[in-house]
Parts: C-alpha cells; structure tokens; sequence
C-alpha cells in the first residue's frame, strides 16, 4: 500500500507542476500563441492518443477480449489505419486548413459554418451534450473499476473517489488543453503497456508458444463446460472468429469493430485536435508516434485480455470472465492477480491518466459545445458566457455519475457498450456530412441536413425497438408494443449494431439528396472554405 | 502462424503491427513535406481559440 502511495503522489506531483509550467507560460510569454503552437509533433500526437484511448478501451475493450479473444484485434487495426492513418492524412489536414479558414473552434460550429446552417451546430451540439456523458460514464466506469480492484474496495466508494478527482482536475483548470501533461501521460501509459505485454508474453514461453497455449485451452474439459453459454452464441475459441453471422459475430463485428473502428472518424472531441496543430508538415510528422501509440495501448490491451484466460485457468480453474466476476473486471483483477505489486501500482497511475485525459477532452466538447453552439454565447458578456458553459459542464459531470452509478447494473461489458454507443451515433450522424464537408465542394445544406437527420433518427429507432442491447433497458419497445424488440424471433436482427443499419441509411440519403439538389452557397464561402486545400501534401 | 490457427485472426494480428508500420513509414517519407508555413489566418484562429479556452 505504501508503494501505491508514494507512486500516485509522485505522479500527482509531476502532473501539478507540468500544469504549473503550461500556466506559467501562458501568463509570462507574451510570445505564447508562436511558442504554443511550435509543440512538437510527437507531443501532440501523444496528447491525441491520450484524448483517443483511456480506461475504456483498455479496460473496457480488454475485458471483452477477455471474453470474446482476438477477433477484437480487426478494432486494433481500424484503430490505427482509420482512427490515426486516414483520419490525419485524410481528414486532419483537410479539416485544419478549413477550420481556420472559417474560424470554426468546435465540431458542430465546424458542420454549421461550412453548411451556413445554425440548425446543424445546434444539432450536433444538443447531441453531444446529450450523449457525450454516456461515453464519459464509460471512462469513469473503466478507473473506478480498476481502484476498486487496486485498493480492494466498493465499486460504489471508488468511483465517488475518481469523480472527487475528476472534479477536482476541471475545477483547477484541467479544461484547458494541457498538452505536456497530455502528452507525459501518455509516454506513462507507452511504459506501462510495454512492460505488460513483454512480461505476459514472456510468461506463457513466447509469442507464437501463448497463442498456442490459448488455442489449447478450449480443448480441456472444464473450459468446455465453461464456456458452453458462449459457443451458444457462436464462440468458437479465443484464437479464432466467432461463427459467420452469429450473435457473438454480429456483437464483435458490428458493435465493437465497426461501431468504434468508424465512429472514431467523426468523434467531435478529436476532430478539434487537428485544428490546433501548426501545419500538415507537423501532422505528417505525427502520424508515427500515433500508429505506434495505438498498437501499443489497444492492441496490447487485446492481446492480453485474450491471453488471461490461460493465467486465469492455470491458477484458479476458471476462465477469465468467470475469475473476475465480470466482463470489465477482467483487466484489473489480471492485473492484480499476475503483475507486481509496483506494476499494478504504475499501472494504476497510468490508467488513471488514461482516463483523466480523455475526461478533460469530453468535458471540454460539452462545455464548448454548450456555450458555443447551443448557446451562442459569442460577443455576450465574458462572466456569463463563462457561467454558461461550466453550467453545462456541471449538468454533464452530474450525468456522468448517475450513469457511471447505473449503467454496469444493467449491462455486463457496460464500458464496451456506452463507448460503442456513442462512438456509433456519431459515426452514423456525422461521417457522411463531415466527409461532404471536406470533400464535395458542391455539396447541398439540404444534403448534409437530411444525412445527419437520418443518421441520428434511424440510430435512435433502432436503438429504441429493434437492438435488443439498448432496447431492453430503454423499455419504450416493451411499453409500446408489450416485447422487449420489435426483431423477428429466431433472427439475428437484435443483435445488428445500429451503426451498421444508420450509416448505411445516412449515407445513401446524403448521396440521393446531394444528387437531387444544387448547393446554393455563394461562390466567395466555397472558395473561402477551400482556401489552401488541394494543393497541400 | 503465430500459433493462431483461424487465418481472420492471424490476418488482424499482422494488419495491426502492418497499419502501424504503414504510419511510420509515411511519417519517415512525408517528414519534410507539406506546407510548415504559418499565416494571418492560423494566428487569428489561435488568438481566438484561446480566448474561448479562457472563458471555460
């Protein structure tokens, strides 16, 4: 317990006076806005992939490894090829160069100004305010998750423990984008996912030998008793892709690879990242640091919540899901149960920072998003303006905490879940129109209002009557129509993540009604919008 | 291969260290490309940017 004490004041220490320094330098350097944005491209892609991973995907995504085995790999792949490689050379150098054309600092003011439309940045701003803190919850599920397997107490205490800190941390300023701080954390978390997948690795004899040694496992008696629920659902072992189709298939595929794997293009509170770096020069130079975070941080978690299951039955008989108690239990108790005791201890730091930089950059969507676009607090008095967006974030961190309260209660694998959830909705609203934005100059309003209108309301419909997931905790379907979904019986309908069906509608409506109608901006906001985009590399 | 005996998943496995490569691979060719310029504009974007950062 001492070694987790001094380790967490030091970490706490480091990062107090990293805030300090940034603090300093802003107040002090009259030359801050040069200085500021002269940050090197490995610092601000540490700071997006700390704003990108955090407790959820570790522990949250790593359990359902745990659960469901490799095949959550095809995540780690969308994760870097969509979520780093085509989202900075296709999307971030696009993105940058058109958001300071048209001095647009949030996402949805990005969508409204480009469309000429304060009904898209209302829109998109009452979404994210909406649901936003569901993904928060997600976040704050996966750290109090973990203290309270750390500290071996309530799930409850922890989690008031990290909302304490969370609190704290946007009472001290921490809204604002700390980059070093960002970016020190991440450099904890690249340690610490290093040592953990070399000391698993190097446990179970090697790479090719702990695979082996997984696909083995299905062959012992015990585990097939164990695992008979799950090759119900189409399970076919941690080393091999659930059955064509099936339940386990369409949760894995659709929810967790593509719902996230996708969404991530259109997330509000990372596509802001890329209006703050200086030029395409440094997001070239910053797409490396992000390919190698990202393997690093998922990939490993992955890897790891597969290879527990060996652990797991060597020591205690059972596999993970079943030792743990819980899908999002299995990171933190694998932890606890096979690392050091320094390790877990870093390790906790590290997750906790995980978590708190992606918190901070959620909190900041909301605020701007309230203040900014639902708002428009531009121009009004400073004091209110202020007052108004930390209302909003307050409402937010409130939210946040039933949710975080409520949600792992009705969902097993709830982190997994809300992320994909969010991840989802934004995906299905957004994409189609964000992409039109950057790419289809001759785009429509009418186009890009009718794609994210349909996105969000066939997500919405879906979620509410047809996937089983969410419709069953919703109860409106059941209300309504005295069943818990509106799917066929003996059709895998209930298990079609939203995504798959809202993306789909939203980007056949936006292609249709950009087909059908003319775009009536004037010349001078096109060119205005494509000032510089084109020609750069 | 890789003791991975499902050929989706021995796929996924390599796509993953691959996409990464791929990143760092762009990053060494693209390193000195691209405009690294800094104009009127940007610098009226980060002005106001932190104006709004303040106000949270």
């Amino acid at each position: 317990m001492i070694v987790k004490i001094i380790i967490t004041t030091v970490y706490l220490g480091i990062i107090a006076y990293l805030g300090w320094l940034g603090y300093r330098n802003t107040k002090d350097t009259k030359d801050y806005l040069i200085g500021g944005r002269r940050i090197h491209p490995a610092i601000m892609a540490l700071s997006y992939g700390a704003t990108f991973i955090s407790t959820s995907a570790i522990v949250g995504f790593g359990g359902y490894a745990g659960v469901f085995g490799f095949s959550l790999l095809w995540l780690t792949f969308l994760n870097i090829f969509l979520g780093i490689f085509i989202a900075f050379v296709f999307f971030g150098k696009r993105t940058r160069r058109m958001g300071h054309n048209i001095d647009a600092h949030t996402f949805p003011e990005f969508l409204g100004k480009r469309f000429q439309s304060k009904f898209i940045q209302k829109f998109a701003g009452i979404i994210i305010f909406l649901f936003m803190p569901v993904y928060t919850a997600a976040v704050m599920i996966g750290a109090s998750t973990f203290i309270q397997a750390n500290l071996g107490i309530d799930y409850n205490i922890a989690l008031f423990v990290f909302a304490a800190i969370v609190a704290a941390y946007v009472f001290f300023g921490g809204l604002k984008g700390v980059m070093y701080s960002d970016a020190f954390q991440g450099t904890l978390m690249l340690v610490g996912m290093s040592i953990l997948i070399i000391a698993v690795y190097a446990k179970l004899g090697g790479v090719s030998a702990a695979h082996q040694k997984l696909t083995d496992l299905l062959q012992n008696p015990n585990v097939q008793e164990q695992v008979q629920g799950l090759q119900a659902g189409g399970f076919q072992g941690w080393t091999r892709m659930p059955v064509l189709f099936s339940q386990n298939w369409w949760t894995v595929v659709s929810s967790i690879v593509m719902g996230v794997g996708i969404g991530v293009l259109a997330q509000p509170q990372l596509a802001v990242r890329f209006m703050t770096v200086r030029s395409d020069r440094q997001l070239n130079r910053a797409i490396p640091v992000g390919g190698i975070f990202i393997l690093l941080m998922t990939g490993v978690a992955f890897v790891v919540g597969a290879l527990s299951n060996v652990l797991f039955f060597e020591t205690t008989g059972t596999i993970s899901v079943a030792a743990a108690g819980g899908t999002d239990s299995i990171i933190p108790m694998f932890l606890d149960s096979f690392m050091p005791e320094w390790f877990v201890s870093i390790f906790l730091v590290v997750l906790l920072a995980a978590g708190m930089s992606t918190i901070s950059s959620q909190f900041h969507a909301v605020g701007t998003a309230v203040g900014r676009d639902l708002f428009n607090t531009e121009g009004k008095d400073d004091k209110k303006a202020m007052l108004i967006s930390r209302m909003g974030v307050l409402v937010a961190i409130v939210v946040t905490i039933v949710l975080a309260y409520v949600l792992p209660t009705v969902w097993d694998g709830a982190i997994a879940i809300s992320t994909g959830l969010f991840f989802g909705l934004c995906g299905a609203a957004f994409l189609p129109m964000y992409f039109g934005a950057l790419y289809a100059k001759n785009m429509s309003k009418a186009a890009a209002l009718s794609g994210m209108l349909s996105g969000f309301s066939v997500s919405a419909l879906w979620m509410l009557f047809i996937h089983s997931k969410e419709s069953v905790v919703l109860k409106l379907c059941q209300a309504l129509f005295g069943k818990p979904t509106l799917a066929p019986e003996g059709t895998m309908l209930q298990f079609v993540d939203p995504i798959v069906v809202a993306l789909t509608v939203s980007i056949m409506v936006t292609v249709v009604v950009h087909l059908c109608t003319k775009s009536k901006f004037a010349k001078e906001h096109v060119n205005e919008c494509f000032e510089g985009i084109g020609n750069a590399a | 291969m890789l003791g991975l005996p499902d050929a989706a998943i021995a796929a996924a496995y390599v796509l993953c260290v691959a996409s990464a490569l791929l990143c760092v691979v762009y990053g060494i060719v693209n390193w000195n490309r691209g405009d690294d310029s800094e104009d009127k504009r940007e610098i009226e974007w980060e002005t106001h940017e932190q104006k709004i950062e303040e106000s949270l």
